[in-house]
């Protein structure tokens, strides 16, 4: 016991010796831009980020010819498994050990604000696709470092429940994934609802993740609401879609309204369960030319058409690159800074800004599934019914809670 | 149809423990391990990754800890996830809601654990073998959906951001060297209890109610005050581990209470060698690292693992160290000794 | 939400769905409770083996166009035989030493498969389509009940009855009911009763994938599908008394029904009411509903 005392007063003593870490100066440290990917490869989210997203980014490295002034680009990538600890441990491993520089990802919420959390404290550049949760850029903002790019709740909730409750489709009923992301799309939906003159008459919370929705739906068509709002995501919201029509609830004169929709989900609900839902969506891939073309090079890459979050990887990316181009330095407040004062216009964002609390603002799709009939084939899934300008459908700065901005 | 096995819970860990009844060789070698392992440790983390040691420290230790129920006592828990996870929630809600000092939130975290392990213990101690199993990871996955609803712990997000705070309010704990060390310290203090247990009269009566429960009642022993005691000690040291990954990593989520979780552990424990002390620190640390290598591919890490236990159970079943411990005793028994080898069939209760 | 504001609709809807969850808790305890009865193995691979079984019908319709009907034959078949494989090559290994080591071994077995299936499909979920005759939904007047889900509880129904006659009114049942209590006995009677372990797993497995087949329409072919159901299922057959195939069967129905309850008045509380009932039985009735006094 004595030996291991005296061992343990050792260590205690090399542990207060040992160097701080050194403080990157200007210019590209260690003479490579590094980026690395947390991505769902495998889980819930995989086909919607996953394999593609890194098809995407990689586009965007090859855009900007592999280097920036001689600087090469370097690409890491990890599988996050949809664990938050999993996820800040690679980026801390990566932060301590690699040096990286941008961290782009996190398609989970619990995962995304861990990041935010991490790299605001490493001072590495993070910008978040995938991670629903306006929270990102609210309670959790990090500005200086973390920007929130594809989509939040926010602009979901004032996309598809603004536009339904102005149809006249103005009695709701919330089934909810029972969990931080569906309960911020859930009141973020309540609000939007509420403010324009619509009613909410009950919500019911479903297990995460829950396979049998036919009991919720079931609560949900006795509420007698007009619309049923699915506040989930993913496999959640394939099953309760495809339930909802099994229980005959379209028959019955109600509306399915899913919040959060991804090409992916269609893809795998088919046209036939999915056709007429309404949905906001931040990119689609036959939006206009410029998308046509980019999701084209994107579908003979990676076989499959972009997600609304494999085409923000891209735009990330890319603008990244841009702005450390322009800075020339890869420290992350200055990039962050740069980056705020550009234009975001690529393939992917139409009109887009980044905000001062780490929002990028762009403009947003209103869609509705193509009927059967109407598509022409495998991907041609959604007919864009309007374009909701970025300032409409994201929350303003004034009703945002970033402590950091608000000051 | 059929009646469960009343006496099937010691036979899992019979064998690699029987070495150890007869491995003096090996415990002098013991001592010298830990007094290698430890000076190793101490200068590891100038040119290792401290954060990973201290991850698999952190893991080694839950894994000893369930070892402790399993080798020791010869129950075979299914759920001791519920014990890591909850009392990260607990530790986490303390350093971060409550402003505890740390050492304040680990033994909270650890009570918790304690807490948990009375409440889970005496249910299940009232069925054996697989009922037990299952019966823990019944319980275990109750708690998982009340830590998925608690107001307090932040469901799918968890508590994320919890701070480091000083310990006894005075000691630096922001960077990864201190925390890597105050990580060992508890580390070897709770393998040092464990070690202590394993060794004392209270672990030879539950060495004893394992083998022969029924001789051991009659012998005067309260069995289930025993198994119920074994049972609170491992789930008060599986909630030290789960508080003290809180301070590795600065959050608590679900992955721990998940009874996935629970299945690592055994992996570990089964892969090092159930009934030894070093054969769960040595699961640990092979499992930890591969999860780590195969971080890449989630899915692969789910198959390398479900491999790794199938051949484990199949041909390794006393695990690494086991195996070794095994393999040296019986090359010394025909070197220097005439005494055969008993075949190691465990039997039937 | 209170008591009296439930309408009676939403009640008896709930009433029906639980009943249809129960169909499959009954149709998967049952073959757990088999195979627990004559091998003393918890199989933890179950969960997994109902995957596979929604997988097999999948890939035969993909493959070989294969569609439903054959499939709830061909599934089972097939993935009894796969299960037939594993006993005797993984589990007879096994069969004299601790019964834990058949759960552990199943465990892994489990993580293979899943792990296996999650590499190739992802977990997005595979669409499997209703059969056109089952397509449609009857009006009951207080609800709208799919075809396809009523399907499920007859199925479900007429696999159970038929297992239990089998067990308790043929010559193999009384067999397999002896071997249980005195293996040794019945070998001495010229029973091969090694070939009975091994049909009796191959035939416990072809339950699950039976009910995966039939779960395959309701919910997206999922790799994770069986993990997430297991555990409720490990329950279920400890209320029912572990080995006991009467309380398998009705334990599986009575608290999907339950569960179902709990959702009207507390859906949040709908994942662990199956546990609390668990818990409250160990505390009464240690044995299970339906198993005999240890």
């Amino acid at each position: 016991m004595k030996l291991f005392k005296t061992m343990l007063l050792a260590g205690a003593a090399t542990a207060l010796a040992a160097p701080a870490l050194a403080q990157d100066g200007g210019g590209v440290s260690d003479d490579a831009v590094k980026i690395g990917m947390l991505l769902d490869m495998s889980g819930p989210y995989s086909a919607l980020d996953g394999q593609g997203s890194v098809v995407a980014v990689q586009m965007a490295i090859d855009e900007m010819g592999g280097e920036i002034d001689g600087k090469t680009i370097e690409l890491m990538t990890a599988d996050h498994q949809n664990k938050a600890d999993i996820g800040s441990n690679l980026a801390r491993q990566w932060s301590d050990q690699n040096n990286i520089d941008l961290i782009l990802g996190g398609a989970n919420s619990g995962v995304g604000i861990a990041l935010q959390e991490v790299t605001s404290e490493k001072n590495i550049a993070y910008i978040n696709n995938g991670a629903a949760t306006a929270a990102l850029t609210n309670e959790n903002c990090a500005p200086e470092t973390g920007l929130h790019w594809t989509y939040d709740t926010d602009a979901l909730a004032n996309g598809t429940a603004v536009a339904m409750v102005k149809e006249g489709n103005d009695s709701w009923y919330f089934i909810t994934a029972d969990y931080a992301f569906g309960h911020k799309l859930e009141e973020n939906a309540m609000e939007a609802v509420k403010a324009n003159g619509g009613t909410v008459t009950g919500n019911v919370r479903a297990p995460f993740p829950t396979q049998d929705f036919s009991s919720f739906l079931l609560q949900a068509q006795g509420s007698g609401a007009k619309v049923i709002g699915l506040a989930n995501a993913g496999t959640d919201t394939q099953n309760s879609v495809k339930q909802a029509q099994e229980f005959g609830i379209v028959q019955g004169g109600q509306k399915v309204a899913s919040l959060l929709l991804f090409l992916t989900d269609v893809e795998a609900l088919g046209l036939d369960a999915a056709q007429g839902l309404t949905l906001t969506t931040g990119f689609y891939w036959d939006q206009d030319d410029k998308a046509r073309e980019w999701s084209a090079k994107f579908e003979e890459k990676h076989g499959a058409k972009p997600t609304m979050v494999q085409a923000g990887m891209y735009s990330s990316a890319l603008n990244y690159l841009k702005a450390v181009k322009e800075t020339g330095t890869d420290e992350a407040k200055a990039v962050v800074a740069k980056l705020k004062e550009m234009p975001i216009e690529d393939a992917f964002s139409r009109n887009g800004r980044v905000r001062e609390d780490g929002l990028m603002v762009h403009d947003m799709f209103l869609a509705q599934v193509k009927t059967p009939d109407e598509s022409e084939g495998k991907w041609d899934y959604y007919n864009i019914v309007r374009t909701i300008p970025g300032d409409d459908a994201f929350r303003s700065l004034e009703d945002g809670s970033c402590a950091a901005v608000k000051g | 149809m059929s009646q469960s096995n009343p006496h099937s819970a010691g036979e899992l860990s019979h064998l690699a423990d029987e070495e150890s009844e007869h491995r003096t060789p090996l415990l002098a070698d013991l001592r010298l391990w830990a007094v290698i392992g430890i000076a190793f440790l101490l200068i590891a983390p100038h040119f290792i990754y401290p954060v990973m040691i201290a991850k698999v420290l952190c893991f080694a230790l839950f894994a000893a800890a369930f070892n402790l129920l399993l080798g020791f006592a010869g129950l075979l828990s299914f759920g001791h996830a519920a014990f890591f996870g909850f009392s990260a929630y607990v530790t986490g809600y303390c350093l971060q809601t409550l402003g505890f000092t740390a050492e304040l939130g680990i033994l909270a975290g650890t009570a918790t654990g304690a807490l948990l392990g009375l409440l889970i213990g005496a249910l299940a101690i009232r069925r054996q073998g697989i009922y037990f199993a299952m019966i823990t990871l019944a319980l275990s996955q109750m708690v998982y959906f009340v830590c998925l609803q608690a107001p307090f712990t932040g469901g799918e997000d968890g508590l994320q951001g919890v701070p480091r705070r000083p310990l006894f309010g005075v000691v630096d704990m922001t960077s990864n060297i201190n925390v890597y060390y105050l990580v060992l310290a508890i580390f070897c203090f709770g393998i040092f209890i464990i070690y202590r247990t394993v060794h004392s009269p209270f672990g030879q009566v539950l060495k004893s109610i394992r083998e022969n429960e029924d001789r051991a009642i009659s012998l005067g022993y309260d069995a289930d005050r025993y198994k119920l005691l074994a049972f609170v000690l491992s789930a008060a040291l599986a909630g030290l581990a789960g508080s003290t990954k809180v301070m590795i990593f600065q959050l608590a989520s679900l992955t721990d209470v998940q009874w996935q979780m629970s299945g690592e552990v055994v992996l570990m424990a089964v892969l090092g060698g159930i009934g030894t002390m070093l054969g769960p620190i040595l699961g640990a640390t092979i499992i930890i690292t591969l999860q780590n290598e195969l971080a890449q591919i989630g899915s692969l890490t789910t198959i390398v693992q479900g491999a790794v236990f199938v051949v484990c159970v199949l041909l390794f079943r006393r695990g690494i160290v086991g195996e070794l411990s095994h393999r040296w005793n019986r090359w010394r028994g025909r070197s220097d000794e005439t005494t055969g080898e008993e075949p190691r069939t465990a039997s039937k209760g | 939400m209170a008591f009296f504001d439930i309408p009676l609709p939403v009640f008896m809807g709930q009433l029906l769905i639980g009943l249809i969850n129960g169909a499959f808790y009954a149709v998967l305890s049952l073959g757990l409770a088999l195979i627990f009865g004559l091998l003393n193995i918890v199989n933890f691979a179950h969960g997994a083996l109902y995957m596979v079984g929604a997988f097999v019908a999948f890939l035969l319709l993909d493959i070989a166009g294969i569609g439903y009907w054959p499939a709830l034959l061909l599934a089972p078949v097939i993935v009894g035989l796969f299960g037939i494989v594993i006993e005797r090559l993984l589990l007879r290994p096994l069969a004299e030493l601790d019964h834990l080591y058949g759960l552990l071994l199943t465990f892994g077995l489990a993580l293979l498969l899943e792990g296996a299936f999650r590499h190739f499909y992802g977990v997005s979920g595979e669409r499997y389509a209703i059969p056109d005759a089952l397509q449609g939904v009857f009006n009951l007047g207080f609800m709208f009940l799919p075809v396809y889900r009523a399907w499920v509880i007859v199925a479900s129904l007429i696999v159970c009855i038929a297992t239990w006659l089998l067990i308790e009114k043929t010559r193999l049942g009384a067999t397999m009911r002896a071997a249980v209590e005195n293996a040794d006995l019945v070998r001495a009677f010229g029973v091969n009763v090694p070939l009975l372990v091994t049909v009796t797993y191959g035939f416990g497995v072809a339950l699950a994938a039976f009910a995966g087949v039939l779960a395959a329409p309701i919910y997206s072919v999922n790799p994770l599908m069986g993990s997430n159901i297991i555990i409720v299922v490990f329950a279920i057959v400890v209320i029912g008394g572990l080995g006991s195939i009467k309380g398998a069967i009705v334990s599986g129905f009575l608290l999907g029904v339950c569960e179902g309850l709990t959702r009207v008045f507390w859906p949040e509380a709908s994942n662990i009411v199956i546990f609390v009932v668990m818990a409250i039985v160990l505390i009464v009735r240690p044995a299970g509903l339906f198993g005999k006094a240890a």
